[in-house]
């Protein structure tokens, strides 16, 4: 049998498309009626990836009406746990009239989807949504129109109800969606002014749905990266460097050639092992003799910080209002603060995993990534192809959280797979998930503010370095106020020992310890309770609306802070959403521990499509939020990572879990962001609380039981 | 050197020619091409290579195929009967109890394993037997919940 020929037979659907030309999707895939959309900043933000390809500058998405009457939606986002098919599928069921179960969507491949940048920011409902509906609203109207024809009616009389179209008077006159689009080829651009419907019209939107592969999921049967399959498949073992900035001097790979059934591949810096056993290939890579030079960084835990500040780069001030002398001429009580976080892993359950095959002419990665065209890109570049003879495939994704924005290890696979010939896997062990993760950056923040005698906040002077500015936005109503943001977003190449990145809500959660742990620091001072300090100082009618939510759901008792009771409050904004925690803890005095008893969020997101998935998003905001609070620490030398596993690196566990109570505040402005939200506030209404109990107050993440114990003694 | 290895699977007998010193984890997901039974650190930290074996969860990364030997392995793809899911199962999916889904079939072994040994187990008993099964995403109130109402569905099923 011909090898090629057999493998092909796995790679379903693959056809050389051009991922320009609309027609061209519509030749790929046949009949039916298509409308086309473009969903917002999309276009914008692709300057900024770098991306060099000719691309579509009409539309980067498209649903189409089968002939059967099922509809499609095909959008390069991708579904990495947070429900995005799910409620991407309620919302177009919803706009077009069909029921959820006849709606599917098809995305990130990049042969059948059109280009776009990425699934992160929570841009998936509030940016990609509203665009998708108008769309659906083009084709309802497309639809309507048909069966007005064939009905020998008017648009203005018919009505819709899952996929059938009647006259609102004679409901025995009607057509389905499935006659309509039969024997179709309708192609529409959808308007930017499309009308849609009113968020109180919406059926399926608005109420809890469960995810939509759970089944495959608790089977078994869901596939990852890794799960992939083909014949003489090799699974790759790369040599890496020992710390960051290693450059490799020269390797000896004879011991492991003597490994029986082993290919070693050189190809300058890359040196691998590969071998249809797993197990096999990591052996042979343990015998690769290899020298390196490594760098020479100065940098670890201890002095993160002072290395941080002595390289900082220059400042942009973001905001300057009013005039800080004068509001600092106003304030009867001056508070300067220095707030520290450390670097923090991403590490989903699933590491970075790939597979590649290069036909002699194609090549196909499947990928858990959550940037599929930006690595079709960036394969493309690396192998000197053309992007449309690169085809990404993202399986189910294990995790992402920022982390696979990053496609390190589908770059190595094509490499690979383009110098064998060969199917290739590269999944990469845990310890590589945590070298090679781009961590959430160490960042320094130092915050100088004031209050008068009556609680109201004067000036506040905020310089945020390293994290970037999202979540840095005041919030509260200060006259007068300046922003300084030092190095660019959350990246700072050649300063950090290694890279850093995206992280769950990227800067924000940073930021938001920041300030809210400084209005703590005042509303103590002042002897003023933390939630009616607070509310004392907020004009913004959202910020308010979430906090006076929560103090009423956490049946807030007023007091001035530390009372002894443990209670800590914070409120954030991220992605378009606002969100109001409170917490409540116990110190353990003897060992540092800190135990999270309950944790109360309330959250205004705009019109909240699916309360089912955006609850759940909330919660598992607050679970993950516990790690980067109290426990998460990468250990470093240089450039040298020493967390390896979880042995050392403690992510949250089942015992830390705390009582929940979640509420989500409906509204009919558009849908914001769900994904991040509710993480950003976590570090600083655990600290909060801790001071509430103790008296003792951590201005640095993770806030490890030792930094309690540092904190107790200067009580 | 290889040695022939007999021992059940999923309820089918099978044998294999295998170093015995080869793990577990790699024989399910490479020999027979059993890939719900998840890599997820390697070492026993994780929890996401889950399997039963005589009835006992146990990690399958840090055991040899050489252990199985005439024992009774159940992996993630197993647990069904036929169309019919394991409570277990089922009760994942009820409560939403997943995310990713990428721990989820270790969560669901080593869940098994706990009522199999503790047919009542009380909340904090899941939360001590689950401690060392991780999942990033946070579904751990959840996955309490589900494992709480399988246990008490197989109770009222008895």
């Amino acid at each position: 049998m011909d090898k090629a020929k057999n493998i092909q037979d796995y790679i379903e659907g693959h056809t050389p498309a051009n991922t320009i030309k609309r027609r061209n999707f519509i030749q790929l895939l046949g009949g039916g009626i298509y409308v086309f959309f473009h969903a917002g900043a999309a276009l914008k933000l692709m300057a900024a990836d770098g991306d060099q390809r000719q691309l579509p500058d009409d539309f980067n998405a498209f649903l189409r009406i089968h002939e059967d009457g099922k509809v499609s939606c095909y959008t390069g986002k991708i579904e990495m746990g947070q429900g995005a098919n799910t409620g991407l599928a309620m919302m177009l069921a919803d706009e077009l009239d069909v029921a959820y179960e006849n709606v599917e969507m098809v995305m990130g491949d990049t042969d059948l989807c059109p280009w776009d940048m990425g699934t992160f920011g929570s841009l998936t409902t509030r940016m990609f949504g509203p665009s998708m509906l108008a769309a659906a609203a083009e084709a309802r109207q497309v639809l309507l129109e048909l069966a007005a024809e064939k009905l020998g009616t008017d648009v203005d009389k018919l009505e819709v109800a899952e996929g059938v179209v009647f006259e609102s008077r004679n409901r025995a006159k009607k057509v389905t969606y499935a006659q309509l689009a039969n024997g179709q080829r309708i192609e529409r651009v959808a308007k930017k002014d499309a009308t849609v419907k009113d968020y109180s019209k919406y059926k399926i939107m608005g109420k809890p749905k469960f995810r939509a592969d759970s089944m495959e999921k608790v089977t078994g049967k869901a596939k990852y990266s890794g799960d992939m399959r083909l014949p003489e498949m090799l699974y790759a073992r790369l040599l890496r460097p020992p710390s960051h900035g290693a450059k490799l001097i020269s390797v000896d790979t004879s011991e492991a050639e003597k490994v029986d059934g082993v290919q070693i591949v050189k190809d300058g810096d890359l040196v691998a092992a590969l071998h249809e056993d797993p197990e096999m290939a990591e052996k042979a890579r343990g015998l690769f003799r290899a020298k390196f030079e490594e760098a020479d960084k100065p940098v670890n835990n201890d002095n993160i910080f002072d290395y941080l500040k002595e390289r900082a780069p220059e400042g942009n001030v973001n905001i300057n209002e009013g005039d800080l002398s004068k509001g600092e001429e106003l304030a009867t009580s001056v508070f300067n603060t220095e707030f520290h976080d450390g670097y923090v892993a991403h590490s989903p359950m699933e590491p970075h995993t790939a597979m590649a095959y290069f036909d002699g002419d194609k090549m196909t990665v499947w990928a858990g990534t959550q940037t599929p065209f930006p690595a079709q890109s960036n394969i493309a570049r690396i192998l000197e192809m053309e992007a449309e003879k690169v085809r990404v495939k993202p399986p189910y994704l294990g995790g992402g959280f920022g982390g696979k924005s990053a496609h390190g290890q589908a770059l190595e696979a094509a490499k690979l797979a383009k110098l064998t010939g060969k199917p290739i896997m590269v999944d990469w062990t845990r310890e590589e998930e945590f070298f090679y993760d781009n961590f959430r950056p160490a960042a320094v923040l130092k915050v100088n503010s004031g209050i008068d005698d009556a609680g109201k906040i004067t000036f506040w002077d905020y310089h945020v370095y390293y994290a970037g500015d999202r979540g840095s936005e005041i919030l509260y109503d200060v006259p007068h106020q300046k922003r300084t943001v030092y190095g660019r977003g959350w990246r700072a190449p050649g300063i950090h020992p290694f890279d850093t990145g995206a992280w769950r809500g990227p800067g924000n959660s940073t930021n938001t310890f920041a300030r809210e742990t400084q209005v703590d620091i005042m509303a103590a001072n002042a002897g003023i309770d933390p939630v009616e300090f607070r509310l004392k100082n907020l004009k913004d009618q959202r910020a308010i609306d979430v906090l006076e939510a929560v103090a009423e759901m956490a049946d807030w008792k007023p007091a001035k802070s530390s009372s002894g009771r443990g209670f800590g409050v914070a409120i954030g904004s991220d992605a378009g959403t606002y969100v109001g925690h409170i917490a409540k803890v116990d110190v353990n005095k003897e060992t540092g521990e800190v135990k999270v008893l309950k944790v109360w969020v309330a959250q205004e997101m705009g019109f909240c499509v699916n309360p089912q998935g955006a609850t759940i998003q909330m919660e598992g905001c607050i679970n993950m939020g516990l790690g980067y609070a109290l426990k998460e620490v990468i250990e470093f030398d240089g450039g040298k990572v020493k967390t390896k596993n979880f042995d050392t690196y403690e992510i949250p566990r089942f015992s830390w879990i705390p009582e929940m109570e979640t509420k989500i505040l409906q509204r009919t402005t558009p849908p914001q962001g769900g994904g991040e939200p509710a993480i950003v506030c976590m570090g600083a209404v655990i600290g909060n609380a801790i001071y509430d109990q103790t008296g003792a107050r951590l201005l640095e993440m993770a806030m490890t039981p030792d930094k309690v114990l540092q904190a107790l003694k200067n009580v | 050197m290889n040695a022939k290895i007999e021992f059940t699977l999923n309820g089918k007998n099978v044998s294999v020619e295998l170093e015995e010193s080869k793990k577990l984890l790699w024989v399910l997901r490479t020999h027979f091409n059993l890939t719900g039974t998840k890599y997820g650190c390697g070492e026993g930290y994780c929890g996401a290579c889950t399997v039963l074996i005589n009835n006992s969860a146990t990690r399958s990364c840090a055991t040899t195929i050489g252990d199985v030997a005439g024992k009774n392995v159940v992996t993630i793809e197993g647990l069904a009967q036929g169309e019919k899911l394991h409570p277990v199962q089922q009760a994942f999916a009820d409560h939403d109890a997943l995310q990713c889904g990428y721990c989820t079939p270790g969560m669901i072994m080593n869940a098994v394993g706990l009522l199999n040994d503790q047919p009542t187990p009380s909340r904090e008993d899941i939360i001590l037997a689950m401690e060392d099964n991780l999942c990033r995403c946070g579904a751990h109130n959840r996955i309490l919940d589900a494992i709480e109402a399988a246990a008490n569905e197989m109770q009222n099923s008895k």
